[in-house]
């Protein structure tokens, strides 16, 4: 368990917020033009980094809002947070 | 040969005070080149391994171990085995495996501990009822065990379960396969590990891969802390770390890894004589034959490889326990760990070639690999050794997250996953 100081609504234990997987994975604007190999790229294949991981979370027990993570998943630390179409704090 | 292992070798170390036994595997460096490596020395490792040798008669094989043997997953499961799933490719393989279990500690000469006490999966709402219904008729289709149980079969094949309609979550019923149960988790790496050193491969502790060389669309070799490693076919049946592996040949896997805890409380007298499981308030519990219930609980929702879980994740777990069983209330835990499983989006598992030529990944196993160790050995080595997929293993390749014809196993397994 750890603390997750959400953008929105500042420091909360981390069962109030649901994962919500690697962040800044594009939708493809055209779905139905995508070969059977992109499209499983897009909706299957995942970097999962032992490492610094960009990601998504939501405030799902508090304001209920999506924003991103930047997190050690060797050891759980979170470098930053930053909400939904900002550009990640840092590398 | 190594002398085998019997009531009057336990009675003739007695004498010399247990000093003299023979070690159960040497402890080599590595060689040059081999014709096949495995990547991870788990149960799922050595067992590969080991049928490598056995079935397709490769002995220039090693097995390279970042820790030391059996020391990841395979220590830290709850050690529960059954077969009862519902679609006819898990029932294959789990099945597949559960019948080498049967007949295991004699093959190896190992006492694995198997116990066929039993697993029983309960029931706790009308759609729950339903599903594990037709899991049983599907399993009996199978050729697989499976009997349906209403409350009171269920009150009389485990007394000590609150069956009183007035809980949160009450007990409709439940399923039992008779011939599952548990099994010595240490015992199936190490008797894997004797077995495949009698038949000479290298098993290479302390040795963690940092690169996997390929040339073109083939593989060249390892590189470890133990220096290079030339080989051709690399297997690597990493759990947790797969994606950290792939990434090193330059793939991407459909897997997540995360924290996945268990716990066991002080030792008592025998209270309960099954495996049961709760699927709805995801709870399991069992006891050890030293005592301990071992209890497991579900994993948490985001992505992490630091063997720690969250702390309301064993909360939930106890507080549906303490429910189905208030006998347990006042019992204290006595280690609470985590291990990292890898989740596939089906929840199901790749044995599998790869894009990549010589490179083969087992892997995806997911809350539920243990059960499966013998059976993800043979099938493994099979595929390794053929290259080509085995039948039981063919519908869990890695070409099923692009044709979509996935392994769906989500909501029908067990427990939830």
């Amino acid at each position: 368990m750890f603390l997750i100081n959400c953008p929105f609504c500042g420091e909360r234990e981390q069962s109030e917020f649901k994962a919500g997987g690697e962040a800044h994975i594009v939708r493809p604007k055209q779905p139905t033009e995508l070969s059977d190999d992109e499209w499983a790229e897009y909706l299957f294949m995942r970097k999962n980094i032992k490492g610094i991981q960009f990601e998504r979370w939501n405030h799902a027990h508090g304001c209920r809002k999506w924003f991103n993570m930047v997190r050690d998943t060797s050891n759980d630390q979170i470098k930053a947070v930053y909400k939904m179409g900002e550009k990640p704090p840092v590398k | 040969m190594k002398k085998r292992y019997s009531i009057f070798s336990l009675i003739r170390n007695a004498f010399s005070y247990h000093e003299n036994w023979e070690k159960a595997w040497k402890d080599p460096e590595p060689k040059k080149e081999y014709d096949a490596v495995i990547v991870g020395g788990g149960g799922h490792g050595l067992a590969t391994a080991y049928y490598l040798a056995k079935k397709h008669n490769m002995k220039n094989i090693a097995v390279v171990e970042k820790g030391w043997i059996g020391g990841g997953n395979t220590g830290r499961n709850t050690t529960i085995i059954r077969s009862n799933y519902l679609w006819d490719a898990s029932a294959g393989l789990y099945d597949h495996a559960l019948k080498i279990w049967e007949s295991l500690s004699q093959e190896l000469n190992y006492n694995v501990m198997f116990s066929q006490r039993g697993v029983m999966n309960l029931a706790h709402n009308l759609q729950d009822v339903r599903d594990l219904k037709r899991r049983t008729h599907a399993n009996r289709l199978n050729g697989i065990d499976a009997v349906y149980l209403n409350i009171e079969e269920v009150k009389k094949f485990c007394p000590i379960i609150n069956t009183s309609q007035d809980i949160r979550y009450p007990v409709l019923g439940g399923t039992l396969q008779r011939r599952a149960g548990t099994a010595r988790h240490d015992a199936v790496a190490w008797g894997y590990a004797r077995g495949a050193d009698e038949m000479g491969v290298d098993i290479i502790q302390n040795c963690e891969v940092k690169g996997i060389k390929r040339n073109g669309d083939t593989v060249e070799g390892i590189e470890t802390t133990k220096g290079f490693i030339k080989t051709k076919k690399i297997g690597v049946v990493a759990a947790g770390h797969s994606s950290v592996i792939a990434n090193m040949a330059g793939l991407k896997l459909p897997l997540e890894s995360k924290p996945l805890q268990a716990l066991v409380s002080e030792p008592v007298k025998p209270i309960i004589d099954t495996v049961v499981m709760s699927n709805a308030v995801h709870a399991y519990v069992s006891q050890s034959d030293k005592g301990e219930l071992v209890i497991g609980a579900g994993t948490d929702d985001y992505v992490s490889y630091s063997q720690k879980g969250s702390h309301d994740i064993v909360e939930g777990t106890l507080n549906a326990i303490l429910e189905l069983y208030p006998i347990f209330s006042r019992m204290r835990m006595l280690r609470q760990w985590g291990g990292i499983v890898d989740i596939c989006p089906d929840a199901s598992p790749i044995i599998s070639k790869t894009p990549v030529k010589g490179l083969y990944f087992n892997c995806g196993w997911g809350t539920g690999g243990f059960k499966a160790t013998p059976g993800s050995g043979d099938l493994f080595a099979h595929t390794i050794a053929n290259d080509e997929p085995h039948k039981l293993n063919a519908a869990f390749n890695i070409n099923r997250f692009v044709s979509g014809d996935l392994v769906d196993e989500h909501g029908a397994a067990a427990v939830a996953h």
